[in-house]
């Protein structure tokens, strides 16, 4: 019985820790002055390879190494992003050898796919994304919504309570969203550290969000 | 020509976008002279007169869409972002069909959202046909480009990036 108590309280005050430990992260805000900073994207298939492609495409090379990470089912994605970083490198003639790199992790969820294994199939993912995002340490997380990129943020999230590195975490939402938030979105809306919407209508339901009009 | 785009993972299943194609040249009052049906991940040729079919070898999809889209008249595509903004920059006429089938159904927010605004038109498998022959082509507006420029600006600002 007084085990039991003890047990109890002790995963109380863990929980009440971890808790305290997400507000502060989630809070911090101060901006570190720096050089370069190297980056993660979270690359879906489609309409978000295609846009989160267009988002990188405008950023200056200190935005270096990349990780990119995609579902290992998709091979389209792969083939895009090598011809994405073989185009930055035609453009900018200092670079020799672009610094980039393709990771893969199991989707988080297909097209139609039920619910409930989409539950399971996340949690498959999310325990296949730490290992990845600790071993990377990314000072900046991209995603722009696709199933795949909660796992990531969340183990990049962790990395913040863990104390092991503060990642930011700036979500795009897609183009495609015009009223309503995707599932991710509502998910990372209160997990991001900078949330982007591209539509007026979304900015005015989500003041807290970030509007620059469309970016893609 | 009428350029048709279709993707394996969003879009309706593959018979109906040959139907598509062969209803596409019943209906047109002006006569699209070939259709092109691009689908990934294999590309599949389809030359008019609709008795007519070209299969190519499935193979790579194609990288950019810039060279098919150049030659289009019409654009029928599935209502995918990526689709959409490639053809409307092209600044080629847009019918979007969209997938019933898709979760909270986002590609239809999108397409109504552009078609208030006057980029494209949209409609489903079943209403095509019908758009198809009421559609007045030349009604359609400019679709500015993006500023992904903004975005990376504000990143920058927001990580320290030293100027």
């Amino acid at each position: 019985m007084a085990s039991a108590l003890i047990l109890a309280a002790t995963a109380g005050v863990v929980a009440v820790l971890l808790a305290l430990r997400l507000w502060v992260v989630l809070h911090s805000r101060v901006v570190v002055p720096r050089e370069s900073l190297s980056l993660m994207a979270v690359v879906g298939s489609g309409g978000h390879t295609t846009e989160i492609l267009r988002l990188l495409e405008h950023l200056s090379s200190a935005y270096s190494p990349r990780h990119y990470i995609i579902a290992d089912t998709d091979e389209m994605s792969a083939q895009k992003i090598s011809s994405f970083e073989l185009y930055r490198a035609d453009r900018d003639p200092s670079t020799m050898f672009p610094k980039y790199y393709i990771h893969r992790i199991p989707r988080s969820r297909e097209v139609q796919q039920s619910w409930l294994s989409t539950v399971l199939s996340t949690l498959y993912a999310s325990w296949l994304s730490f290992p990845l995002t600790y071993r990377v340490k990314p000072d900046l997380v991209l995603c722009n919504g696709p199933g795949t990129c909660v796992p990531i943020c969340v183990s990049a999230l962790l990395l913040g309570i863990l104390g092991i590195k503060k990642v930011i975490i700036v979500y795009v939402e897609s183009i495609c969203r015009v009223e309503h938030l995707s599932l991710s979105g509502k998910i990372l809306f209160h997990l991001s550290d900078y949330f982007i919407v591209q539509w007026p209508t979304l900015k005015e339901k989500y003041p807290k969000s970030v509007y620059l009009g469309r970016i893609v | 020509m009428c350029v048709v785009l279709a993707s394996s993972r969003c879009s309706p299943p593959r018979p109906f976008c040959r139907e598509t194609c062969l209803s596409g040249e019943r209906e047109f009052s002006c006569g699209f002279s070939s259709v092109l049906l691009l689908t990934a991940p294999d590309v599949r040729l389809v030359v008019g007169p609709s008795s007519e079919e070209k299969q190519s070898k499935p193979g790579r999809y194609k990288d950019s869409l810039k060279e098919d889209l150049e030659k289009a008249d019409l654009v029928i595509s599935h209502a995918g972002a990526g689709s959409c903004l490639e053809t409307l920059e092209k600044r080629k006429p847009l019918v979007v069909v969209v997938n019933e089938k898709l979760m909270n159904n986002h590609q239809l927010e999108l397409a109504k959202q552009l078609h208030k605004d006057g980029h494209l038109f949209y409609c489903t498998c079943s209403t095509l046909p019908g758009l198809l022959q009421s559609v007045d082509l030349s009604t359609v507006k400019y679709f500015p480009p993006g500023h992904p420029e903004k975005f990376s600006a504000f990143l920058d600002k927001v990580v320290g990036l030293q100027k």
